[in-house]
């Protein structure tokens, strides 16, 4: 699997143009011309797709944000790498890659979830709620406020699977103390160290009362 | 992971014949097992058949007892008032495994499924006579650390590591399948030579729900769990225990330990050793020293044993003082 991503990237096919494609497609024109390649301005490295029948593509649509987006994927792509390899959104991060770290964390039907063992044809048909889907326009979701106000981040490399899965938690309904927080919250892991302030950022949200 | 073709099931005779017709194919439930291992190359199924959309995700209660069908997810069972209620010592359980997320994925029927956590089992370049049948065991010399105690074979001593599994073991579940109904103390079989076989179920079986009695004591149960971490970890060892207790005498008991053997284990010898005994720490060591009178350590898991026991006294005192 190590080489997954790899390959699902050579295949991939991104539709809006984002900064990290623009910088792609700037360093491939900026070799490109000193070696006299025509290679236009933001044109990416994905290889043209195979076709359709003798290879094991096959489309799949997804409700990602509310907005449907179908894309070529093998039956193997997980919605983590269908969400960043596929779909270009890139907020949800890949740590582990088994479910033991909580930083891929997205929310299905309401309900959050590892999108790193949740296979991406298993999830068509949910609606699925992703990092980039939680502000309103340029007005912040009240989670993401409270991760800022209290410095509940420091590289902010979890912080996605962090927010969303305390968007999940809420929901669930059954934290009622900080303590219980602590424990809801114990499948999103923090290699900065954050905790403290992730937990005062969820009670706030919560409304429960943070310890002083 | 290998390429695999992906098909949805309609209806569980559907889901059931395209696995039972394929010796390739296995069932896909919330893949909290089966995607981490195919990542690893553990489990390689070249078809896939999707049965999270099945009609079956009900909690049923009625007065003969309970039917939780296979597709209710985890959280769902844990946090059910009901099962809260009349069998505490489930929901603790379930609480104590994995993490909010994949409690949310995980299903009950998935869930009696899981495979071992074994270092060696998970490592295609390592001996596993549980994985390639017949290549060895290296956590017989290995790192054993979290293996098991308790109905280990020279052939492997890999710890079973379901929470619910142990309470439902202490519960008197039962399983269903589209084809039979088997107690819970009939599923796991013992190692002995094929470590491979876990469970009595045919290719293609399909577990269709488990079911509880309408025991009343059971409500006087819970569930204590070990381990190195608070939370989001696996048991070094775990009790699931119920007592009935009448003018201070045991009159039934229940207990089944995680953790530390190679199933969900049901300690019947040390229940029949509180049978009519007083209440008290002496019938509770008593108790304890007979569930782990047979366990063999490994070079690595011997302070398992001791640790069982406390777990089991702790528990035992615990549950006896309950309302």
């Amino acid at each position: 699997m190590q080489n997954e991503t790899r390959a699902s990237c050579d295949a991939c096919v991104i539709d809006d143009p984002t900064r990290r494609q623009f910088l792609q497609g700037v360093v491939i024109t900026g070799v490109g011309l000193s070696v006299g390649s025509t290679l236009l301005e933001g044109e990416t490295f994905a290889a043209p797709l195979p076709p359709a029948a003798t290879q094991p593509f096959r489309p799949v649509t997804l409700n990602i944000n509310g907005v449907d987006k179908t894309v070529q994927l093998e039956t193997r792509v997980t919605l983590l790498d269908a969400l960043r390899e596929y779909a270009g959104l890139f907020g949800t991060k890949k740590g582990c890659d088994h479910g033991q770290c909580g930083a891929c964390t997205v929310l299905i039907d309401g309900r959050r979830v590892n999108s790193c063992l949740t296979l991406a044809l298993a999830a068509e048909g949910s609606k699925i709620e992703t990092i980039e889907g939680l502000a309103n326009g340029d007005e912040l979701h009240p989670m993401q406020a409270a991760f800022i106000k209290h410095d509940a981040f420091q590289c902010g490399y979890c912080t996605p699977g962090q927010i969303c899965s305390a968007v999940g938690l809420i929901a669930e309904g059954h934290a009622k103390t900080t303590d219980d927080i602590r424990e809801q919250m114990s499948g999103n892991i923090c290699r900065c160290g954050a905790y403290p302030n992730i937990v005062a950022a969820v009670a706030e949200a919560a409304g429960i009362k943070a310890e002083g | 992971m290998n390429l695999f073709t992906y098909t949805r099931a309609t209806t569980p005779a559907a889901a059931s014949d395209a696995v039972a017709s394929d010796a390739h194919a296995a069932f896909l439930a919330g893949g909290t097992t089966l995607v981490d291992l195919m990542k690893l190359d553990v489990q390689t199924p070249s078809t896939l058949v999707d049965i999270n959309r099945l009609p079956m995700n009900q909690i049923i209660v009625t007065a003969e007892g309970v039917t939780i069908e296979a597709n209710v997810r985890n959280s769902d069972l844990a946090h059910n008032p009901d099962i809260q209620k009349r069998f505490p010592v489930l929901s603790q359980a379930l609480l104590s495994g994995a993490s909010p997320q994949l409690r949310n994925m995980a299903t009950v029927g998935g869930n009696l499924m899981q495979r071992t956590r074994c270092y060696y089992f998970r490592d295609t370049h390592s001996r596993c006579n549980k994985r390639d049948p017949g290549s060895g065991c290296d956590a017989l010399e290995g790192y054993n650390r979290i293996h098991a105690v308790l109905g280990t074979s020279d052939q492997c001593i890999a710890t079973h590591p379901s929470d619910m599994c142990v309470a439902l073991a202490a519960l008197d579940a039962t399983i269903v399948t589209n084809r039979r109904k088997i107690p819970f103390g009939e599923f796991y079989v013992a190692y002995g030579e094929d470590p491979a076989k876990e469970n009595v179920l045919e290719h293609g079986e399909l577990i269709t729900a488990v079911t509880l009695p309408n025991t009343p004591w059971f409500a006087k149960s819970a569930y204590t769990k070990v381990r190195d971490r608070a939370s989001y970890e696996f048991a070094l060892a775990s009790a699931a225990v119920a007592l009935e207790i009448d003018g201070g005498a045991i009159k039934s008991a229940r207990i089944a330990l995680g953790g530390v053997a190679t199933k969900p284990w049901r300690a019947v010898e040390a229940e029949k050793t509180l049978v009519g005994q007083k209440a008290s720490e002496d019938a509770y060591v008593n108790a304890a020293d007979a569930a782990m009178k047979d366990a063999k350590p490994q070079k690595h898991n011997a302070f398992k044993i001791e640790l069982a026991k406390e777990t089991i006294v702790r528990t035992l005192a615990h549950v006896a003082q309950l309302a």
